[in-house]
């Protein structure tokens, strides 16, 4: 009897990457319902743009690439990258400015390069950057937090602002618009006004801005669930966070008036949620345990500096950039001591 | 014995996979029936092929040496029945590549005489090292773990110190219950062959290294070490984990020891043995028999009573699957060895061999046709598991690139080829596959670069020859030249001489008829 034969092992385990990106959307839920909860329906309707403006790219790529697009839209790699990619957005953004960035991280970003494990940057990172460098204004115009405005955007309202750019009925852009807690530290200070001073503002809660903090802690929530269900590492949201923590300590202790604190760091902006979901894509990441922990706590180096004497207010997506060029170098230098190594025995 | 809690030292990575020894574990080790023909291979082992010792047509016993080994690294086979030679030629045989190779063919001729044996020794603690040794390569008895190495080779370790033999019981593939079955039935065996092999090589302890899914087996040695009395063989249970069996786990597991990379257990003072080896090896010695039967498991979904049989080495596969009730519909895959280190067999029709542990007749669905691969996402799953603690996502990414100095500098020949990346990668690549692809290219470049190391060598040898030569050829005439050169300065030539001798004669005798005949001077003047 003739059998077919194929390499080994002859045994296969039941994951596979449809499920590492199935559950890393599931952990956004949390972060996504508290984001929708203090910005309204915006959140959504840029999910929903999002999501549609990758998949149709995704087909169209793989149409000219000649290959059957449905496995490829079927990983989900592409709909996390657009969900992270909206997730980051203002939630009144121009509905083609969303799809632009979404457009550019599918092609050019992700599917330019071979498509999903061949693309050296992060896509949906890379869409934001083209966004924020491109349309500065929009990109900065956020919503202030339905606990600070007192006004929750609703369908319609979100709906019309998207589309059609029509501003809010209650009282306009001005009522409902507001620089984020993290540029409103960073202009506050460049008035040369102290920490104190600034934090007397209703927009400020326990850590960080008032709403923007129980953001972060439910994409933490989320976050923590992919650490139990080790579909991620621990190590770089730990290294970055503690990396973040630390340097902002230092300069917190030295001069408490103009250096915010490590908790204002940790909870205002992208943090938990680059911690978590942005600086942890596999494939732009460092890969080796060490160099993880390195790739990670430069990245909250680099948010640290950025955020405290760069050009722009937030700087998890450019800290992010700049490392995942390092990511290969990094993981050269740091193989783990294998197995029987004579000269490396006593790490 | 020791009872005392011994330490274990955990391995990095590995596997908890459903072991699946159920269907032929509990099936006592039963003789399979003697084929009709038997399919000798002459390569059963690692190292140089055996020579055939005899033609087709001769008359066989059964034990009678029939292929002899051809090298220091090689092995003896013996006729594992009684019968007729009928030829010797290229058959298909258990191999990956599925390519044929040369084998003896024998008939059976039913009757199963035993040829002369040698003396057992049953003193084998007065015996020589040497002369046991010699026994074993006569035996033809190599690795029957899978790795067929021969043992004799590997037991010998002249001019090293060896303190601990290590007996491999751990049979951590999923499946295969053939040691295990061994050791409940014949732990006085096991326990002989083990003494036996630590005497050979000199050790001073043996540790027993089992896995903890196999209690009856470990109950049953246990009660033979304590009627042995021997306080210096120590069973140490490791927790279930593959590959736990893997040689250099094994070590680490029950001494903290790690072997060195490229090194073998012998760099730090152990030699490993597998139990079913440690069996032959008492035959060997107390039995005086050839290494020509050994126990296969045959087990699977597809295959009606799974069961562990002690079976001729040369039977047909099918044979030994048809006295195990048959194939079951749903065949899929035959697999020789585990599930995760075993490979594939093209056929039925190959014959057991000395390595020949498990077959597995299995559906589609506890083994799976691999699917489409997708792109890795470096996610580092395989990096968790590897337990030779490498980055198997960037061998892979560079056995792809067939950048081959990178994946050397990744540390490719570390890889045992246990197959735990390849099992939990999400995107299911076949990463062994590209492992094996990377080392034999490496492999090929090598000897391609021998070779032209080779001809190189020969080329500037053939070079500097005629060079040589050229240069003697010029020494000699520019010899001839000085010759040349010297010779008016110091003797003048013979002709010369003779024809100036000559020409003064004339000019002489010419002066003398002038001055006899002045007349004819005026005349001319």
């Amino acid at each position: 009897m003739e059998f077919p034969v194929a390499s080994s092992p002859h045994l296969q385990g039941d994951n596979d990457i449809q499920r590492v990106m199935g559950q890393v959307l599931l952990a956004l839920l949390p972060g996504v319902a508290a984001l929708w909860w203090y910005f309204g329906w915006g959140v959504i309707i840029n999910l929903g743009l999002a999501i549609f403006t990758a998949v149709f790219w995704e087909w169209v790529v793989m149409r000219l690439r000649g290959r059957d697009p449905r496995p490829v839209i079927a990983d989900l790699s592409g709909i996390l990258t657009a969900c992270l990619l909206a997730i980051a957005l203002p939630p009144t953004l121009p509905w083609w400015q969303t799809m632009m960035g979404t457009a550019f991280a599918i092609v050019v970003a992700k599917q330019l390069f071979g498509g999903l494990g061949y693309n050296p940057f992060n896509p949906a990172m890379a869409g934001y950057a083209l966004l924020l460098v491109s349309f500065p204004a929009d990109m900065t115009r956020w919503l202030e937090p339905s606990v600070v405005s007192g006004h929750s955007l609703g369908l319609s309202e979100a709906w019309n602002a998207i589309f059609s750019g029509v501003a809010p009925a209650a009282g306009g852009w001005d009522a409902l618009t507001g620089a984020t807690p993290l540029d409103h530290m960073r202009t506050e200070l460049s008035r040369e006004h102290l920490i104190g001073e600034i934090r007397q503002s209703a927009v400020w809660g326990d850590f960080g801005g008032r709403g923007w903090e129980w953001v972060a802690n439910w994409f933490l929530v989320g976050g923590l669930f992919l650490v139990w269900r080790k579909v991620i590492s621990w190590r770089i949201p730990a290294s970055m966070l503690v990396a973040l923590a630390l340097i902002a300590g230092i300069f917190w202790v030295i001069d408490p008036d103009i250096h915010p604190s490590p908790a204002f760091h940790l909870f205002s902006g992208a943090a938990i949620f680059g911690a978590f979901f942005i600086a942890t894509d596999p494939v732009t990441a460092s890969t080796t345990p060490r160099g993880q922990l390195i790739y990670g706590a430069l990245i909250g180096v680099l948010v640290f500096v950025i955020r405290t004497w760069g050009g722009y207010p937030d700087a998890v997506a450019f800290s992010v950039l700049l490392m995942n060029m390092a990511a290969p170098t990094i993981d050269y230098y740091t193989q783990p001591r294998v197995f029987g190594d004579q000269e490396k025995q006593d790490e | 014995m020791a009872e005392q809690p011994t330490p274990i030292w955990d391995f990095h990575g590995g596997l908890h996979v459903d072991d699946r020894k159920a269907p032929s574990k509990a099936s006592p080790i039963r003789e399979a029936v003697i084929p009709k023909r038997l399919q000798l291979p002459l390569q059963q082992h690692i190292g140089r092929h055996a020579e055939p010792v005899v033609r087709a047509g001769d008359p066989v016993l059964k034990g009678q040496l029939i292929a002899r080994a051809s090298d220091y690294v090689s092995a003896n086979i013996h006729a594992p029945t009684s019968g007729m030679v009928s030829e010797i030629a290229e058959l298909p045989i258990a191999h990956p590549s599925g390519l044929p190779a040369l084998s003896i063919m024998m008939e059976a001729d039913g009757k199963d005489r035993w040829a002369e044996l040698p003396e057992p020794i049953p003193d084998y603690q007065e015996a020589d090292p040497a002369d046991l040794r010699e026994r074993l390569r006569w035996a033809g008895i190599v690795g029957l773990g899978g790795a067929v190495f021969p043992t004799s080779v590997k037991t010998n370790v002249t001019g090293k110190q060896v303190d601990t033999l290590i007996i491999n019981a751990a049979e951590c593939e999923p499946y295969i219950t053939c040691d295990d079955r061994l050791m409940q039935e014949q732990p006085a065996q096991v326990i002989a062959g083990a003494d036996i092999l630590r005497h050979i090589v000199g050790a001073s302890r043996i540790l027993i290294g089992i896995e903890d899914n196999k209690p009856e087996a470990i109950t049953a040695l246990r009660e033979t070490i304590d009627t042995r009395g021997q306080r210096d063989i120590e069973l140490r249970i490791v927790p279930t984990k593959y590959p736990s069996g893997g040689e250099k786990q094994l070590i680490y597991l029950l001494t903290g020891v790690e072997v060195p990379s490229h090194g073998l257990p012998l760099d730090v003072g152990m030699v490993c043995q597998n139990v079913a080896t440690a069996v032959a090896v008492a035959e060997a010695i107390l039995q005086g028999r050839p290494l020509i039967s050994r126990v296969v498991t045959v087990t699977g979904q597809a295959v009606a009573q799974p069961g562990n049989l002690q079976t001729l080495i040369g039977t047909p596969v099918a044979e030994l699957i048809e006295q195990c009730g048959g194939y079951l519909p749903g065949i899929h895959k035959l697999i020789m060895g585990g599930p995760m280190m075993g490979f594939g067999l093209h056929s039925d029709s190959v014959p057991v061999a000395k390595g020949s542990n498990c077959f597995i007749a299995a559906t589609e669905a506890e083994s799976p046709d691999p699917v489409k691969p997708s792109p890795c996402i470096r996610c580092g799953e395989c990096v968790k598991v590897c337990p030779a603690q490498l980055l198997p996502q960037q061998l892979y990414w560079y056995a792809r690139a067939r950048d081959f100095d990178k994946t050397q500098d990744h540390h490719l020949f570390d890889c045992i080829e246990c197959g735990c990346c390849a099992y939990v990668c999400p995107a299911h690549i076949p990463l062994v596959h590209y492992y094996r692809f990377a080392k034999t290219e490496i492999w090929a470049m090598e000897r391609e670069r021998e070779k032209a190391e080779h001809a190189r060598r020969r080329h500037e040898f053939r070079e500097a020859r005629l060079k040589r030569l050229e240069a003697e050829r010029k020494a000699k005439l520019r010899k001839k030249k000085e010759a040349l050169a010297k010779k008016p300065a110091s003797g003048k030539d013979p002709k010369k001489a003779a024809i100036e001798a000559a020409m003064q004669r004339v000019a002489a005798k010419k002066a003398g008829q002038e001055a006899a005949d002045p007349a004819s001077e005026n005349e001319k003047n």
